[in-house]
Protein backbone atom coordinates (compact mmCIF):
# COMPACT_ATOMS: atom_id res chain seq x y z
CA UNK A 1 0.00 0.00 0.00
CA UNK A 2 2.72 2.44 0.99
CA UNK A 3 3.92 2.17 -2.59
CA UNK A 4 1.22 4.77 -3.58
CA UNK A 5 2.47 7.42 -1.12
CA UNK A 6 6.03 7.28 -2.37
CA UNK A 7 4.93 7.18 -5.99
CA UNK A 8 2.68 10.18 -5.35
CA UNK A 9 5.53 12.00 -3.58
CA UNK A 10 7.95 11.11 -6.39
CA UNK A 11 5.55 12.35 -9.07
CA UNK A 12 4.74 15.48 -7.06
CA UNK A 13 8.39 16.46 -6.88
CA UNK A 14 8.90 15.46 -10.51
CA UNK A 15 6.00 17.64 -11.67
CA UNK A 16 7.17 20.48 -9.47
CA UNK A 17 10.53 20.22 -11.21
CA UNK A 18 8.86 20.26 -14.63
CA UNK A 19 6.72 23.24 -13.73
CA UNK A 20 9.87 25.17 -12.87
CA UNK A 21 11.54 24.36 -16.17
CA UNK A 22 12.46 27.39 -18.25
CA UNK A 23 11.75 29.74 -15.32
CA UNK A 24 14.37 31.73 -13.39
CA UNK A 25 13.70 29.48 -10.39
CA UNK A 26 14.77 26.29 -12.15
CA UNK A 27 18.46 26.68 -11.30
CA UNK A 28 17.79 27.52 -7.66
CA UNK A 29 15.72 24.35 -7.03
CA UNK A 30 17.27 21.94 -9.51
CA UNK A 31 19.55 20.07 -7.07
CA UNK A 32 17.06 20.11 -4.26
CA UNK A 33 14.38 18.63 -6.49
CA UNK A 34 16.49 15.81 -7.86
CA UNK A 35 17.71 14.94 -4.36
CA UNK A 36 14.16 15.02 -3.10
CA UNK A 37 12.97 12.82 -5.93
CA UNK A 38 15.50 10.12 -5.48
CA UNK A 39 15.45 10.52 -1.70
CA UNK A 40 11.77 9.71 -1.68
CA UNK A 41 12.30 6.59 -3.79
CA UNK A 42 15.16 5.38 -1.55
CA UNK A 43 13.15 6.02 1.63
CA UNK A 44 10.24 4.12 0.07
CA UNK A 45 12.40 1.11 -0.84
CA UNK A 46 14.25 1.14 2.49
CA UNK A 47 10.96 1.32 4.29
CA UNK A 48 9.45 -1.70 2.54
CA UNK A 49 12.65 -3.70 3.03
CA UNK A 50 13.49 -2.87 6.68
CA UNK A 51 10.23 -2.04 8.45
CA UNK A 52 9.08 -5.59 7.97
CA UNK A 53 5.58 -6.59 9.08
CA UNK A 54 4.52 -3.31 10.69
CA UNK A 55 2.16 -2.31 7.97
CA UNK A 56 0.59 0.49 10.02
CA UNK A 57 4.03 2.11 10.44
CA UNK A 58 4.65 1.88 6.67
CA UNK A 59 1.37 3.63 5.91
CA UNK A 60 1.89 6.38 8.47
CA UNK A 61 5.50 6.89 7.47
CA UNK A 62 4.59 7.03 3.73
CA UNK A 63 1.77 9.53 4.22
CA UNK A 64 3.98 11.47 6.69
CA UNK A 65 6.69 11.86 4.03
CA UNK A 66 4.03 12.99 1.57
CA UNK A 67 2.58 15.43 4.13
CA UNK A 68 6.05 16.86 4.76
CA UNK A 69 6.59 17.53 1.08
CA UNK A 70 3.14 19.09 0.66
CA UNK A 71 3.67 21.34 3.70
CA UNK A 72 7.10 22.33 2.43
CA UNK A 73 5.63 23.32 -0.95
CA UNK A 74 2.87 25.21 0.87
CA UNK A 75 5.36 27.29 2.87
CA UNK A 76 7.72 28.05 -0.01
CA UNK A 77 6.77 31.28 -1.79
CA UNK A 78 8.52 30.12 -4.99
CA UNK A 79 5.96 27.33 -5.44
CA UNK A 80 2.88 29.47 -5.11
CA UNK A 81 1.68 28.46 -8.55
CA UNK A 82 1.87 24.81 -7.59
CA UNK A 83 -0.18 24.95 -4.36
CA UNK A 84 -3.57 24.10 -5.82
CA UNK A 85 -2.11 20.91 -7.23
CA UNK A 86 -0.18 19.91 -4.11
CA UNK A 87 -3.34 20.34 -1.99
CA UNK A 88 -4.85 17.50 -4.03
CA UNK A 89 -2.60 15.16 -2.05
CA UNK A 90 -4.39 15.73 1.30
CA UNK A 91 -7.05 13.05 0.68
CA UNK A 92 -4.32 10.46 0.09
CA UNK A 93 -2.45 11.63 3.18
CA UNK A 94 -5.64 11.41 5.25
CA UNK A 95 -6.44 7.95 3.90
CA UNK A 96 -2.85 6.88 4.73
CA UNK A 97 -3.08 8.07 8.34
CA UNK A 98 -6.51 6.57 8.85
CA UNK A 99 -5.39 3.26 7.35
CA UNK A 100 -2.26 3.19 9.50
CA UNK A 101 -4.15 4.10 12.69
CA UNK A 102 -6.91 1.58 12.00
CA UNK A 103 -4.31 -1.16 11.44
CA UNK A 104 -2.69 -0.23 14.71
CA UNK A 105 -5.79 0.20 16.89
CA UNK A 106 -8.39 -2.13 15.33
CA UNK A 107 -6.49 -4.77 13.48
CA UNK A 108 -9.49 -7.13 13.32
CA UNK A 109 -11.70 -4.48 11.82
CA UNK A 110 -9.01 -3.72 9.28
CA UNK A 111 -8.51 -7.37 8.36
CA UNK A 112 -12.25 -7.69 7.84
CA UNK A 113 -12.66 -4.62 5.66
CA UNK A 114 -9.21 -4.13 4.18
CA UNK A 115 -10.57 -4.01 0.59
CA UNK A 116 -12.34 -0.71 1.44
CA UNK A 117 -9.08 0.81 2.57
CA UNK A 118 -7.39 -0.31 -0.61
CA UNK A 119 -10.20 1.17 -2.68
CA UNK A 120 -10.00 4.44 -0.70
CA UNK A 121 -6.24 4.64 -1.21
CA UNK A 122 -6.49 3.95 -4.93
CA UNK A 123 -9.37 6.45 -5.22
CA UNK A 124 -7.34 9.14 -3.39
CA UNK A 125 -4.41 8.38 -5.68
CA UNK A 126 -6.57 8.65 -8.80
CA UNK A 127 -8.04 11.86 -7.40
CA UNK A 128 -4.55 13.37 -7.53
CA UNK A 129 -4.28 12.52 -11.21
CA UNK A 130 -7.73 13.94 -11.85
CA UNK A 131 -6.67 17.14 -10.15
CA UNK A 132 -3.44 17.15 -12.08
CA UNK A 133 -5.29 16.89 -15.37
CA UNK A 134 -7.75 19.68 -14.50
CA UNK A 135 -5.06 21.87 -13.05
CA UNK A 136 -3.00 21.29 -16.18
CA UNK A 137 -6.02 22.34 -18.21
CA UNK A 138 -6.49 25.36 -15.96
CA UNK A 139 -2.82 26.19 -16.27
CA UNK A 140 -3.18 26.01 -20.01
CA UNK A 141 -6.22 28.27 -19.88
CA UNK A 142 -4.39 30.68 -17.63
CA UNK A 143 -1.46 30.60 -20.02
CA UNK A 144 -3.78 31.31 -22.98
CA UNK A 145 -5.53 34.08 -21.04
CA UNK A 146 -2.13 35.43 -20.07
CA UNK A 147 -1.03 35.39 -23.70
CA UNK A 148 -4.31 37.02 -24.69
CA UNK A 149 -3.73 39.67 -22.02
CA UNK A 150 -0.23 40.34 -23.23
CA UNK A 151 -1.57 40.60 -26.76
CA UNK A 152 -4.30 42.96 -25.57
CA UNK A 153 -1.79 45.02 -23.60
CA UNK A 154 0.27 45.34 -26.74
CA UNK A 155 -2.79 46.29 -28.77
CA UNK A 156 -3.81 48.84 -26.13
CA UNK A 157 -0.32 50.30 -26.12
CA UNK A 158 -0.40 50.41 -29.91
CA UNK A 159 -3.82 52.07 -29.95
CA UNK A 160 -2.76 54.51 -27.25
CA UNK A 161 0.18 55.47 -29.38
CA UNK A 162 -2.05 55.88 -32.41
CA UNK A 163 -4.51 57.96 -30.40
CA UNK A 164 -1.72 60.13 -29.03
CA UNK A 165 -0.50 60.68 -32.56
CA UNK A 166 -4.01 61.48 -33.70
CA UNK A 167 -4.50 63.83 -30.78
CA UNK A 168 -1.29 65.65 -31.62
CA UNK A 169 -2.33 65.91 -35.22
CA UNK A 170 -5.79 67.15 -34.25
CA UNK A 171 -4.25 69.75 -31.98
CA UNK A 172 -2.15 70.92 -34.89
CA UNK A 173 -5.25 71.03 -37.11
CA UNK A 174 -7.18 72.96 -34.49
CA UNK A 175 -4.52 75.60 -34.18
CA UNK A 176 -4.31 75.75 -37.98
CA UNK A 177 -8.10 76.17 -38.10
CA UNK A 178 -7.95 78.90 -35.51
CA UNK A 179 -5.42 80.76 -37.57
CA UNK A 180 -7.53 80.24 -40.68
CA UNK A 181 -10.59 81.49 -38.83
CA UNK A 182 -8.76 84.64 -37.80
CA UNK A 183 -7.76 85.13 -41.41
CA UNK A 184 -11.32 84.48 -42.58
CA UNK A 185 -12.68 87.03 -40.16
CA UNK A 186 -10.13 89.48 -41.46
CA UNK A 187 -10.97 88.68 -45.07
CA UNK A 188 -14.69 88.94 -44.29
CA UNK A 189 -13.94 92.44 -43.06
CA UNK A 190 -12.01 93.17 -46.22
CA UNK A 191 -14.70 91.62 -48.42
CA UNK A 192 -17.37 93.85 -46.97
CA UNK A 193 -14.93 96.72 -47.37
CA UNK A 194 -14.54 95.79 -51.02
CA UNK A 195 -18.28 95.83 -51.48
CA UNK A 196 -18.25 99.20 -49.82
CA UNK A 197 -15.61 100.71 -52.05
CA UNK A 198 -17.90 101.30 -55.00
CA UNK A 199 -20.53 102.80 -52.74
CA UNK A 200 -17.96 104.92 -51.02
CA UNK A 201 -16.60 106.15 -54.34
CA UNK A 202 -20.08 107.33 -55.26
CA UNK A 203 -20.69 108.79 -51.83
CA UNK A 204 -17.43 110.71 -51.91
CA UNK A 205 -17.87 111.75 -55.52
CA UNK A 206 -21.12 113.54 -54.76
CA UNK A 207 -19.85 115.90 -52.04
CA UNK A 208 -16.65 116.45 -54.03
CA UNK A 209 -18.74 117.49 -57.02
CA UNK A 210 -20.50 119.99 -54.82
CA UNK A 211 -17.24 121.31 -53.45
CA UNK A 212 -15.96 121.81 -57.00
CA UNK A 213 -19.20 123.21 -58.37
CA UNK A 214 -19.83 125.61 -55.52
CA UNK A 215 -16.30 126.96 -55.57
CA UNK A 216 -16.48 127.44 -59.36
CA UNK A 217 -19.79 129.21 -59.16
CA UNK A 218 -18.48 131.38 -56.33
CA UNK A 219 -15.62 132.57 -58.53
CA UNK A 220 -18.16 133.47 -61.18
CA UNK A 221 -20.27 135.24 -58.58
CA UNK A 222 -17.26 137.29 -57.46
CA UNK A 223 -16.73 138.43 -61.07
CA UNK A 224 -20.33 139.48 -61.20
CA UNK A 225 -20.01 141.17 -57.85
CA UNK A 226 -17.08 143.21 -59.13
CA UNK A 227 -19.18 144.35 -62.06
CA UNK A 228 -22.12 145.26 -59.86
CA UNK A 229 -19.76 147.22 -57.55
CA UNK A 230 -18.50 149.18 -60.52
CA UNK A 231 -22.10 149.86 -61.49
CA UNK A 232 -22.83 150.92 -57.91
CA UNK A 233 -25.67 148.39 -57.69
CA UNK A 234 -25.30 147.75 -53.95
CA UNK A 235 -28.49 145.72 -53.50
CA UNK A 236 -27.30 143.17 -56.02
CA UNK A 237 -23.82 143.17 -54.44
CA UNK A 238 -25.29 142.27 -51.06
CA UNK A 239 -27.43 139.51 -52.61
CA UNK A 240 -24.36 138.04 -54.33
CA UNK A 241 -22.33 138.30 -51.13
CA UNK A 242 -25.04 136.32 -49.34
CA UNK A 243 -24.96 133.67 -52.04
CA UNK A 244 -21.20 133.39 -51.80
CA UNK A 245 -21.40 133.07 -48.03
CA UNK A 246 -23.99 130.32 -48.41
CA UNK A 247 -21.82 128.59 -51.00
CA UNK A 248 -18.82 128.60 -48.71
CA UNK A 249 -20.95 127.05 -46.01
CA UNK A 250 -22.07 124.42 -48.46
CA UNK A 251 -18.48 123.73 -49.49
CA UNK A 252 -17.65 123.25 -45.85
CA UNK A 253 -20.69 121.04 -45.35
CA UNK A 254 -19.86 118.79 -48.28
CA UNK A 255 -16.19 118.71 -47.37
CA UNK A 256 -17.23 117.53 -43.94
CA UNK A 257 -19.47 114.93 -45.53
CA UNK A 258 -16.61 113.47 -47.57
CA UNK A 259 -14.45 113.62 -44.48
CA UNK A 260 -16.97 111.60 -42.47
CA UNK A 261 -17.22 108.99 -45.19
CA UNK A 262 -13.47 108.53 -45.35
CA UNK A 263 -13.32 108.35 -41.57
CA UNK A 264 -16.03 105.74 -41.36
CA UNK A 265 -14.30 103.73 -44.05
CA UNK A 266 -11.08 103.85 -42.08
CA UNK A 267 -12.93 102.93 -38.93
CA UNK A 268 -14.45 99.99 -40.69
CA UNK A 269 -11.17 98.57 -41.87
CA UNK A 270 -9.37 99.17 -38.61
CA UNK A 271 -9.48 96.50 -35.95
CA UNK A 272 -11.82 97.36 -33.14
CA UNK A 273 -10.20 99.49 -30.44
CA UNK A 274 -12.68 98.22 -27.90
CA UNK A 275 -13.48 101.80 -26.95
CA UNK A 276 -17.17 102.57 -26.65
CA UNK A 277 -18.27 106.07 -27.49
CA UNK A 278 -21.63 107.80 -27.42
CA UNK A 279 -23.00 107.54 -30.95
CA UNK A 280 -25.84 109.00 -32.95
CA UNK A 281 -27.41 105.74 -34.02
CA UNK A 282 -29.68 107.42 -36.59
CA UNK A 283 -26.70 108.98 -38.38
CA UNK A 284 -24.80 105.69 -38.26
CA UNK A 285 -27.78 103.72 -39.57
CA UNK A 286 -28.39 106.23 -42.36
CA UNK A 287 -24.76 106.44 -43.45
CA UNK A 288 -24.34 102.67 -43.81
CA UNK A 289 -27.77 102.35 -45.43
CA UNK A 290 -26.68 104.55 -48.32
CA UNK A 291 -23.25 102.94 -48.54
CA UNK A 292 -24.74 99.50 -48.78
CA UNK A 293 -27.25 100.52 -51.44
CA UNK A 294 -24.66 102.22 -53.59
CA UNK A 295 -22.29 99.30 -53.14
CA UNK A 296 -24.88 96.96 -54.59
CA UNK A 297 -25.87 99.39 -57.33
CA UNK A 298 -22.25 99.65 -58.39
CA UNK A 299 -22.29 95.93 -59.09
CA UNK A 300 -25.76 95.64 -60.55
CA UNK A 301 -26.94 98.85 -62.17
CA UNK A 302 -30.29 97.46 -63.17
CA UNK A 303 -31.04 97.01 -59.49
CA UNK A 304 -33.29 99.52 -57.80
CA UNK A 305 -35.01 99.59 -54.47
CA UNK A 306 -37.08 101.98 -52.49
CA UNK A 307 -35.14 103.06 -49.41
CA UNK A 308 -37.39 103.94 -46.51
CA UNK A 309 -36.10 105.44 -43.30
CA UNK A 310 -38.12 106.02 -40.15
CA UNK A 311 -35.77 107.41 -37.54
CA UNK A 312 -36.93 108.32 -34.06
CA UNK A 313 -35.66 111.89 -33.68
CA UNK A 314 -35.57 111.70 -29.87
CA UNK A 315 -33.24 108.72 -29.81
CA UNK A 316 -30.72 109.03 -26.97
CA UNK A 317 -27.03 108.66 -27.69
CA UNK A 318 -25.83 105.19 -26.85
CA UNK A 319 -22.35 103.98 -25.97
CA UNK A 320 -21.33 101.64 -28.74
CA UNK A 321 -18.32 100.41 -30.67
CA UNK A 322 -19.18 102.49 -33.71
CA UNK A 323 -17.17 100.62 -36.31
CA UNK A 324 -18.42 97.26 -35.02
CA UNK A 325 -22.04 98.31 -34.98
CA UNK A 326 -21.51 99.82 -38.44
CA UNK A 327 -20.41 96.40 -39.66
CA UNK A 328 -23.49 94.79 -38.13
CA UNK A 329 -25.75 97.27 -39.90
CA UNK A 330 -23.85 96.91 -43.14
CA UNK A 331 -24.33 93.17 -42.97
CA UNK A 332 -28.03 93.45 -42.31
CA UNK A 333 -28.46 95.97 -45.13
CA UNK A 334 -26.40 93.91 -47.56
CA UNK A 335 -28.53 90.87 -46.74
CA UNK A 336 -31.74 92.86 -47.15
CA UNK A 337 -30.68 94.24 -50.52
CA UNK A 338 -29.55 90.78 -51.57
CA UNK A 339 -32.95 89.36 -50.59
CA UNK A 340 -34.95 91.91 -52.61
CA UNK A 341 -32.52 91.61 -55.51
CA UNK A 342 -33.04 87.84 -55.59
CA UNK A 343 -36.80 88.28 -55.49
CA UNK A 344 -36.66 90.88 -58.24
CA UNK A 345 -34.91 88.37 -60.49
CA UNK A 346 -37.80 85.92 -60.27
CA UNK A 347 -40.74 88.29 -59.92
CA UNK A 348 -42.44 90.32 -62.58
CA UNK A 349 -42.40 94.06 -63.03
CA UNK A 350 -45.10 94.50 -60.41
CA UNK A 351 -42.66 93.71 -57.64
CA UNK A 352 -41.35 96.85 -55.91
CA UNK A 353 -38.22 96.08 -53.89
CA UNK A 354 -38.24 97.93 -50.57
CA UNK A 355 -35.75 98.07 -47.72
CA UNK A 356 -36.65 99.96 -44.58
CA UNK A 357 -34.64 100.94 -41.54
CA UNK A 358 -36.25 102.33 -38.43
CA UNK A 359 -35.13 103.18 -34.93
CA UNK A 360 -37.13 103.23 -31.72
CA UNK A 361 -36.84 103.09 -27.95
CA UNK A 362 -38.74 100.19 -26.41
CA UNK A 363 -38.54 99.20 -22.74
CA UNK A 364 -35.28 100.94 -21.96
CA UNK A 365 -33.62 99.45 -24.99
CA UNK A 366 -32.81 100.84 -28.36
CA UNK A 367 -34.09 99.01 -31.40
CA UNK A 368 -32.78 99.21 -34.92
CA UNK A 369 -35.08 97.39 -37.30
CA UNK A 370 -34.02 96.45 -40.83
CA UNK A 371 -36.86 95.05 -42.92
CA UNK A 372 -37.17 94.03 -46.54
CA UNK A 373 -39.85 92.54 -48.76
CA UNK A 374 -37.44 90.08 -50.33
CA UNK A 375 -37.26 86.30 -50.57
CA UNK A 376 -37.48 85.72 -46.80
CA UNK A 377 -35.80 82.98 -44.80
CA UNK A 378 -37.09 79.39 -45.02
CA UNK A 379 -38.03 77.94 -41.62
CA UNK A 380 -35.53 75.12 -42.13
CA UNK A 381 -32.54 77.45 -42.01
CA UNK A 382 -33.83 80.03 -39.50
CA UNK A 383 -32.00 78.36 -36.62
CA UNK A 384 -28.78 78.09 -38.57
CA UNK A 385 -28.33 81.53 -40.01
CA UNK A 386 -26.43 82.81 -37.00
CA UNK A 387 -24.00 79.90 -37.13
CA UNK A 388 -20.51 80.62 -38.44
CA UNK A 389 -19.88 79.55 -42.04
CA UNK A 390 -23.56 79.00 -42.75
CA UNK A 391 -24.55 80.62 -46.01
CA UNK A 392 -27.26 80.16 -48.59
CA UNK A 393 -25.32 82.14 -51.14
CA UNK A 394 -23.45 80.38 -53.95
CA UNK A 395 -19.82 79.50 -53.24
CA UNK A 396 -17.63 82.56 -53.38
CA UNK A 397 -20.44 85.03 -52.77
CA UNK A 398 -20.63 84.78 -49.01
CA UNK A 399 -18.26 83.65 -46.28
CA UNK A 400 -21.11 82.70 -43.97
CA UNK A 401 -19.48 84.79 -41.29
CA UNK A 402 -21.44 88.03 -41.67
CA UNK A 403 -24.36 87.26 -39.40
CA UNK A 404 -22.40 85.19 -36.93
CA UNK A 405 -19.92 88.03 -36.47
CA UNK A 406 -22.83 90.47 -36.24
CA UNK A 407 -24.41 88.37 -33.54
CA UNK A 408 -21.13 88.24 -31.62
CA UNK A 409 -20.74 92.00 -31.86
CA UNK A 410 -24.27 92.67 -30.62
CA UNK A 411 -24.44 89.96 -27.95
CA UNK A 412 -20.88 89.81 -26.62
CA UNK A 413 -19.76 93.33 -27.45
CA UNK A 414 -22.90 95.21 -26.41
CA UNK A 415 -24.98 92.88 -24.24
CA UNK A 416 -27.81 93.08 -26.75
CA UNK A 417 -29.46 90.63 -29.10
CA UNK A 418 -30.70 90.18 -32.63
CA UNK A 419 -34.30 89.11 -33.26
CA UNK A 420 -35.25 87.50 -36.53
CA UNK A 421 -38.71 87.47 -38.00
CA UNK A 422 -39.30 86.25 -41.51
CA UNK A 423 -41.81 84.66 -43.80
CA UNK A 424 -40.45 82.79 -46.78
CA UNK A 425 -41.17 84.61 -50.01
CA UNK A 426 -42.60 87.66 -48.25
CA UNK A 427 -40.43 89.53 -45.82
CA UNK A 428 -37.54 89.51 -43.36
CA UNK A 429 -37.20 91.67 -40.27
CA UNK A 430 -33.97 91.85 -38.30
CA UNK A 431 -34.15 93.78 -35.05
CA UNK A 432 -30.97 94.77 -33.25
CA UNK A 433 -31.76 95.41 -29.61
CA UNK A 434 -29.21 97.35 -27.56
CA UNK A 435 -29.59 98.14 -23.85
CA UNK A 436 -29.58 101.86 -23.00
CA UNK A 437 -27.47 102.62 -19.95
CA UNK B 1 -37.80 127.69 -71.40
CA UNK B 2 -38.77 125.66 -68.36
CA UNK B 3 -36.32 123.04 -67.10
CA UNK B 4 -37.10 120.36 -64.51
CA UNK B 5 -34.07 119.12 -62.60
CA UNK B 6 -34.48 115.73 -60.88
CA UNK B 7 -31.85 114.84 -58.26
CA UNK B 8 -32.05 113.42 -54.76
CA UNK B 9 -29.38 115.91 -53.61
CA UNK B 10 -31.13 119.12 -52.53
CA UNK B 11 -27.96 121.19 -52.97
CA UNK B 12 -28.09 120.97 -56.76
CA UNK B 13 -30.88 123.53 -56.54
CA UNK B 14 -28.86 126.59 -55.39
CA UNK B 15 -26.12 125.43 -57.73
CA UNK B 16 -28.35 125.60 -60.78
CA UNK B 17 -29.95 128.84 -59.60
CA UNK B 18 -26.57 130.52 -59.21
CA UNK B 19 -25.03 129.08 -62.35
CA UNK B 20 -27.93 130.28 -64.45
CA UNK B 21 -28.37 133.51 -62.51
CA UNK B 22 -28.21 135.76 -65.52
CA UNK B 23 -30.40 133.55 -67.68
CA UNK B 24 -33.02 133.36 -64.94
CA UNK B 25 -32.90 137.13 -64.40
CA UNK B 26 -33.31 137.69 -68.12
CA UNK B 27 -36.24 135.21 -68.13
CA UNK B 28 -34.48 133.06 -70.69
CA UNK B 29 -34.63 130.02 -68.44
CA UNK B 30 -36.86 128.89 -65.62
CA UNK B 31 -35.98 126.07 -63.21
CA UNK B 32 -38.09 123.68 -61.16
CA UNK B 33 -36.76 120.85 -59.02
CA UNK B 34 -37.83 117.40 -57.91
CA UNK B 35 -36.00 115.29 -55.30
CA UNK B 36 -37.04 111.91 -56.70
CA UNK B 37 -38.38 110.20 -59.77
CA UNK B 38 -41.75 109.84 -58.07
CA UNK B 39 -41.86 113.58 -57.25
CA UNK B 40 -40.91 114.36 -60.86
CA UNK B 41 -43.85 112.31 -62.16
CA UNK B 42 -46.19 114.11 -59.73
CA UNK B 43 -44.88 117.41 -60.99
CA UNK B 44 -45.25 116.41 -64.65
CA UNK B 45 -48.83 115.28 -64.13
CA UNK B 46 -49.67 118.95 -63.51
CA UNK B 47 -47.24 120.82 -65.68
CA UNK B 48 -45.97 118.53 -68.42
CA UNK B 49 -47.03 120.98 -71.10
CA UNK B 50 -44.83 123.74 -69.63
CA UNK B 51 -41.67 121.70 -69.28
CA UNK B 52 -39.37 121.66 -72.27
CA UNK B 53 -36.33 119.97 -70.79
CA UNK B 54 -35.89 117.41 -68.06
CA UNK B 55 -32.46 116.87 -66.52
CA UNK B 56 -32.44 113.76 -64.40
CA UNK B 57 -29.92 111.98 -62.24
CA UNK B 58 -29.85 108.21 -62.84
CA UNK B 59 -28.65 106.95 -59.50
CA UNK B 60 -31.41 107.78 -57.04
CA UNK B 61 -33.01 105.79 -54.26
CA UNK B 62 -36.44 104.48 -55.18
CA UNK B 63 -37.33 105.12 -58.78
CA UNK B 64 -34.17 105.42 -60.83
CA UNK B 65 -33.56 107.93 -63.59
CA UNK B 66 -33.92 105.20 -66.20
CA UNK B 67 -37.34 104.25 -64.79
CA UNK B 68 -38.38 107.88 -64.85
CA UNK B 69 -37.22 108.21 -68.44
CA UNK B 70 -39.21 105.14 -69.46
CA UNK B 71 -42.33 106.49 -67.76
CA UNK B 72 -41.94 109.92 -69.40
CA UNK B 73 -41.51 108.37 -72.84
CA UNK B 74 -44.56 106.22 -72.22
CA UNK B 75 -46.88 108.79 -70.61
CA UNK B 76 -45.94 112.05 -72.32
CA UNK B 77 -45.28 111.10 -75.88
CA UNK B 78 -47.59 113.61 -77.52
CA UNK B 79 -45.61 116.13 -79.61
CA UNK B 80 -43.58 117.96 -78.78
CA UNK B 81 -42.04 115.32 -76.47
CA UNK B 82 -39.93 116.82 -73.69
CA UNK B 83 -36.16 116.71 -74.14
CA UNK B 84 -34.64 114.43 -71.51
CA UNK B 85 -30.97 114.53 -70.55
CA UNK B 86 -29.64 111.96 -68.13
CA UNK B 87 -26.96 112.72 -65.54
CA UNK B 88 -25.02 110.14 -63.61
CA UNK B 89 -21.92 109.79 -61.53
CA UNK B 90 -21.02 106.58 -63.23
CA UNK B 91 -20.19 107.75 -66.71
CA UNK B 92 -20.01 104.25 -68.07
CA UNK B 93 -21.20 102.53 -71.22
CA UNK B 94 -23.90 100.46 -69.55
CA UNK B 95 -25.81 103.48 -68.20
CA UNK B 96 -25.23 105.37 -71.41
CA UNK B 97 -26.58 102.50 -73.48
CA UNK B 98 -29.61 102.07 -71.24
CA UNK B 99 -30.37 105.79 -71.24
CA UNK B 100 -30.11 106.00 -75.02
CA UNK B 101 -32.11 102.82 -75.52
CA UNK B 102 -34.90 104.23 -73.41
CA UNK B 103 -35.10 107.41 -75.44
CA UNK B 104 -32.81 109.89 -73.73
CA UNK B 105 -31.86 112.84 -75.91
CA UNK B 106 -28.50 113.36 -74.31
CA UNK B 107 -26.25 112.12 -71.59
CA UNK B 108 -24.20 114.14 -69.10
CA UNK B 109 -21.73 112.98 -66.51
CA UNK B 110 -21.09 114.28 -63.03
CA UNK B 111 -19.43 116.54 -62.05
CA UNK B 112 -21.62 118.63 -64.33
CA UNK B 113 -19.77 120.76 -66.80
CA UNK B 114 -22.08 123.79 -66.71
CA UNK B 115 -20.40 125.45 -69.67
CA UNK B 116 -21.08 122.37 -71.76
CA UNK B 117 -24.64 122.29 -70.48
CA UNK B 118 -25.08 125.96 -71.36
CA UNK B 119 -23.89 125.26 -74.91
CA UNK B 120 -26.26 122.34 -75.23
CA UNK B 121 -29.10 124.50 -73.98
CA UNK B 122 -28.16 127.17 -76.44
CA UNK B 123 -28.30 124.79 -79.42
CA UNK B 124 -31.56 123.49 -78.06
CA UNK B 125 -33.15 126.96 -77.85
CA UNK B 126 -31.70 127.88 -81.27
CA UNK B 127 -33.13 124.69 -82.76
CA UNK B 128 -36.38 125.37 -80.95
CA UNK B 129 -36.49 128.81 -82.57
CA UNK B 130 -35.75 127.18 -85.91
CA UNK B 131 -38.67 124.86 -85.44
CA UNK B 132 -40.85 127.70 -84.22
CA UNK B 133 -40.02 130.05 -87.11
Amino acid sequence: MQFFYYLAAFLLINRLGKSLKYTPLALKWKTMISYGQWGVLIVGIMCSVYVGDWDWAKDILGSGVLLGIVLFIDREADFKHFKSYSFAHYPLIAVGFITGLTELIAEDFYEKHDEYFVVATVAAFIWIFGRWATSKKQQEEIRIVGARNAELDMLVAQRTQELTNQKNELEKTVSLLQTTQEQLIQSEKLASLGELTAGIAHEIQNPLNFVNNFSEVSVELLDEMEQELNDGNMEEVIAIANDIKQNLEKIRHHGQRADNIVKSMLQHSRASTGQKEPADINALADEYFRLSYHGLRAKDKSFNAELVTDFNATLPKVNVLQQDLGRVLLNLYNNAFYAVQQKQKTSGNDYKPMVKVSTAVVNKSLQIKVEDNGIGIPDAVKDKILQPFFTTKPTGEGTGLGLSLSYDIVAKGHGGKIDIDSKEGEYTKFTVILPIS
Amino acid sequence: MKILVVDDEADVQPLFLQRFRKEIRNHELEFDFALSGEAALDYLREKHSEVVLILSDINMPGMSGIDLLTRIRHDYNSPPPPVVMMITAYGDEENHRQAMQNGANDFLTKPLDFNLLKEKLKTLTDNGQDIGS
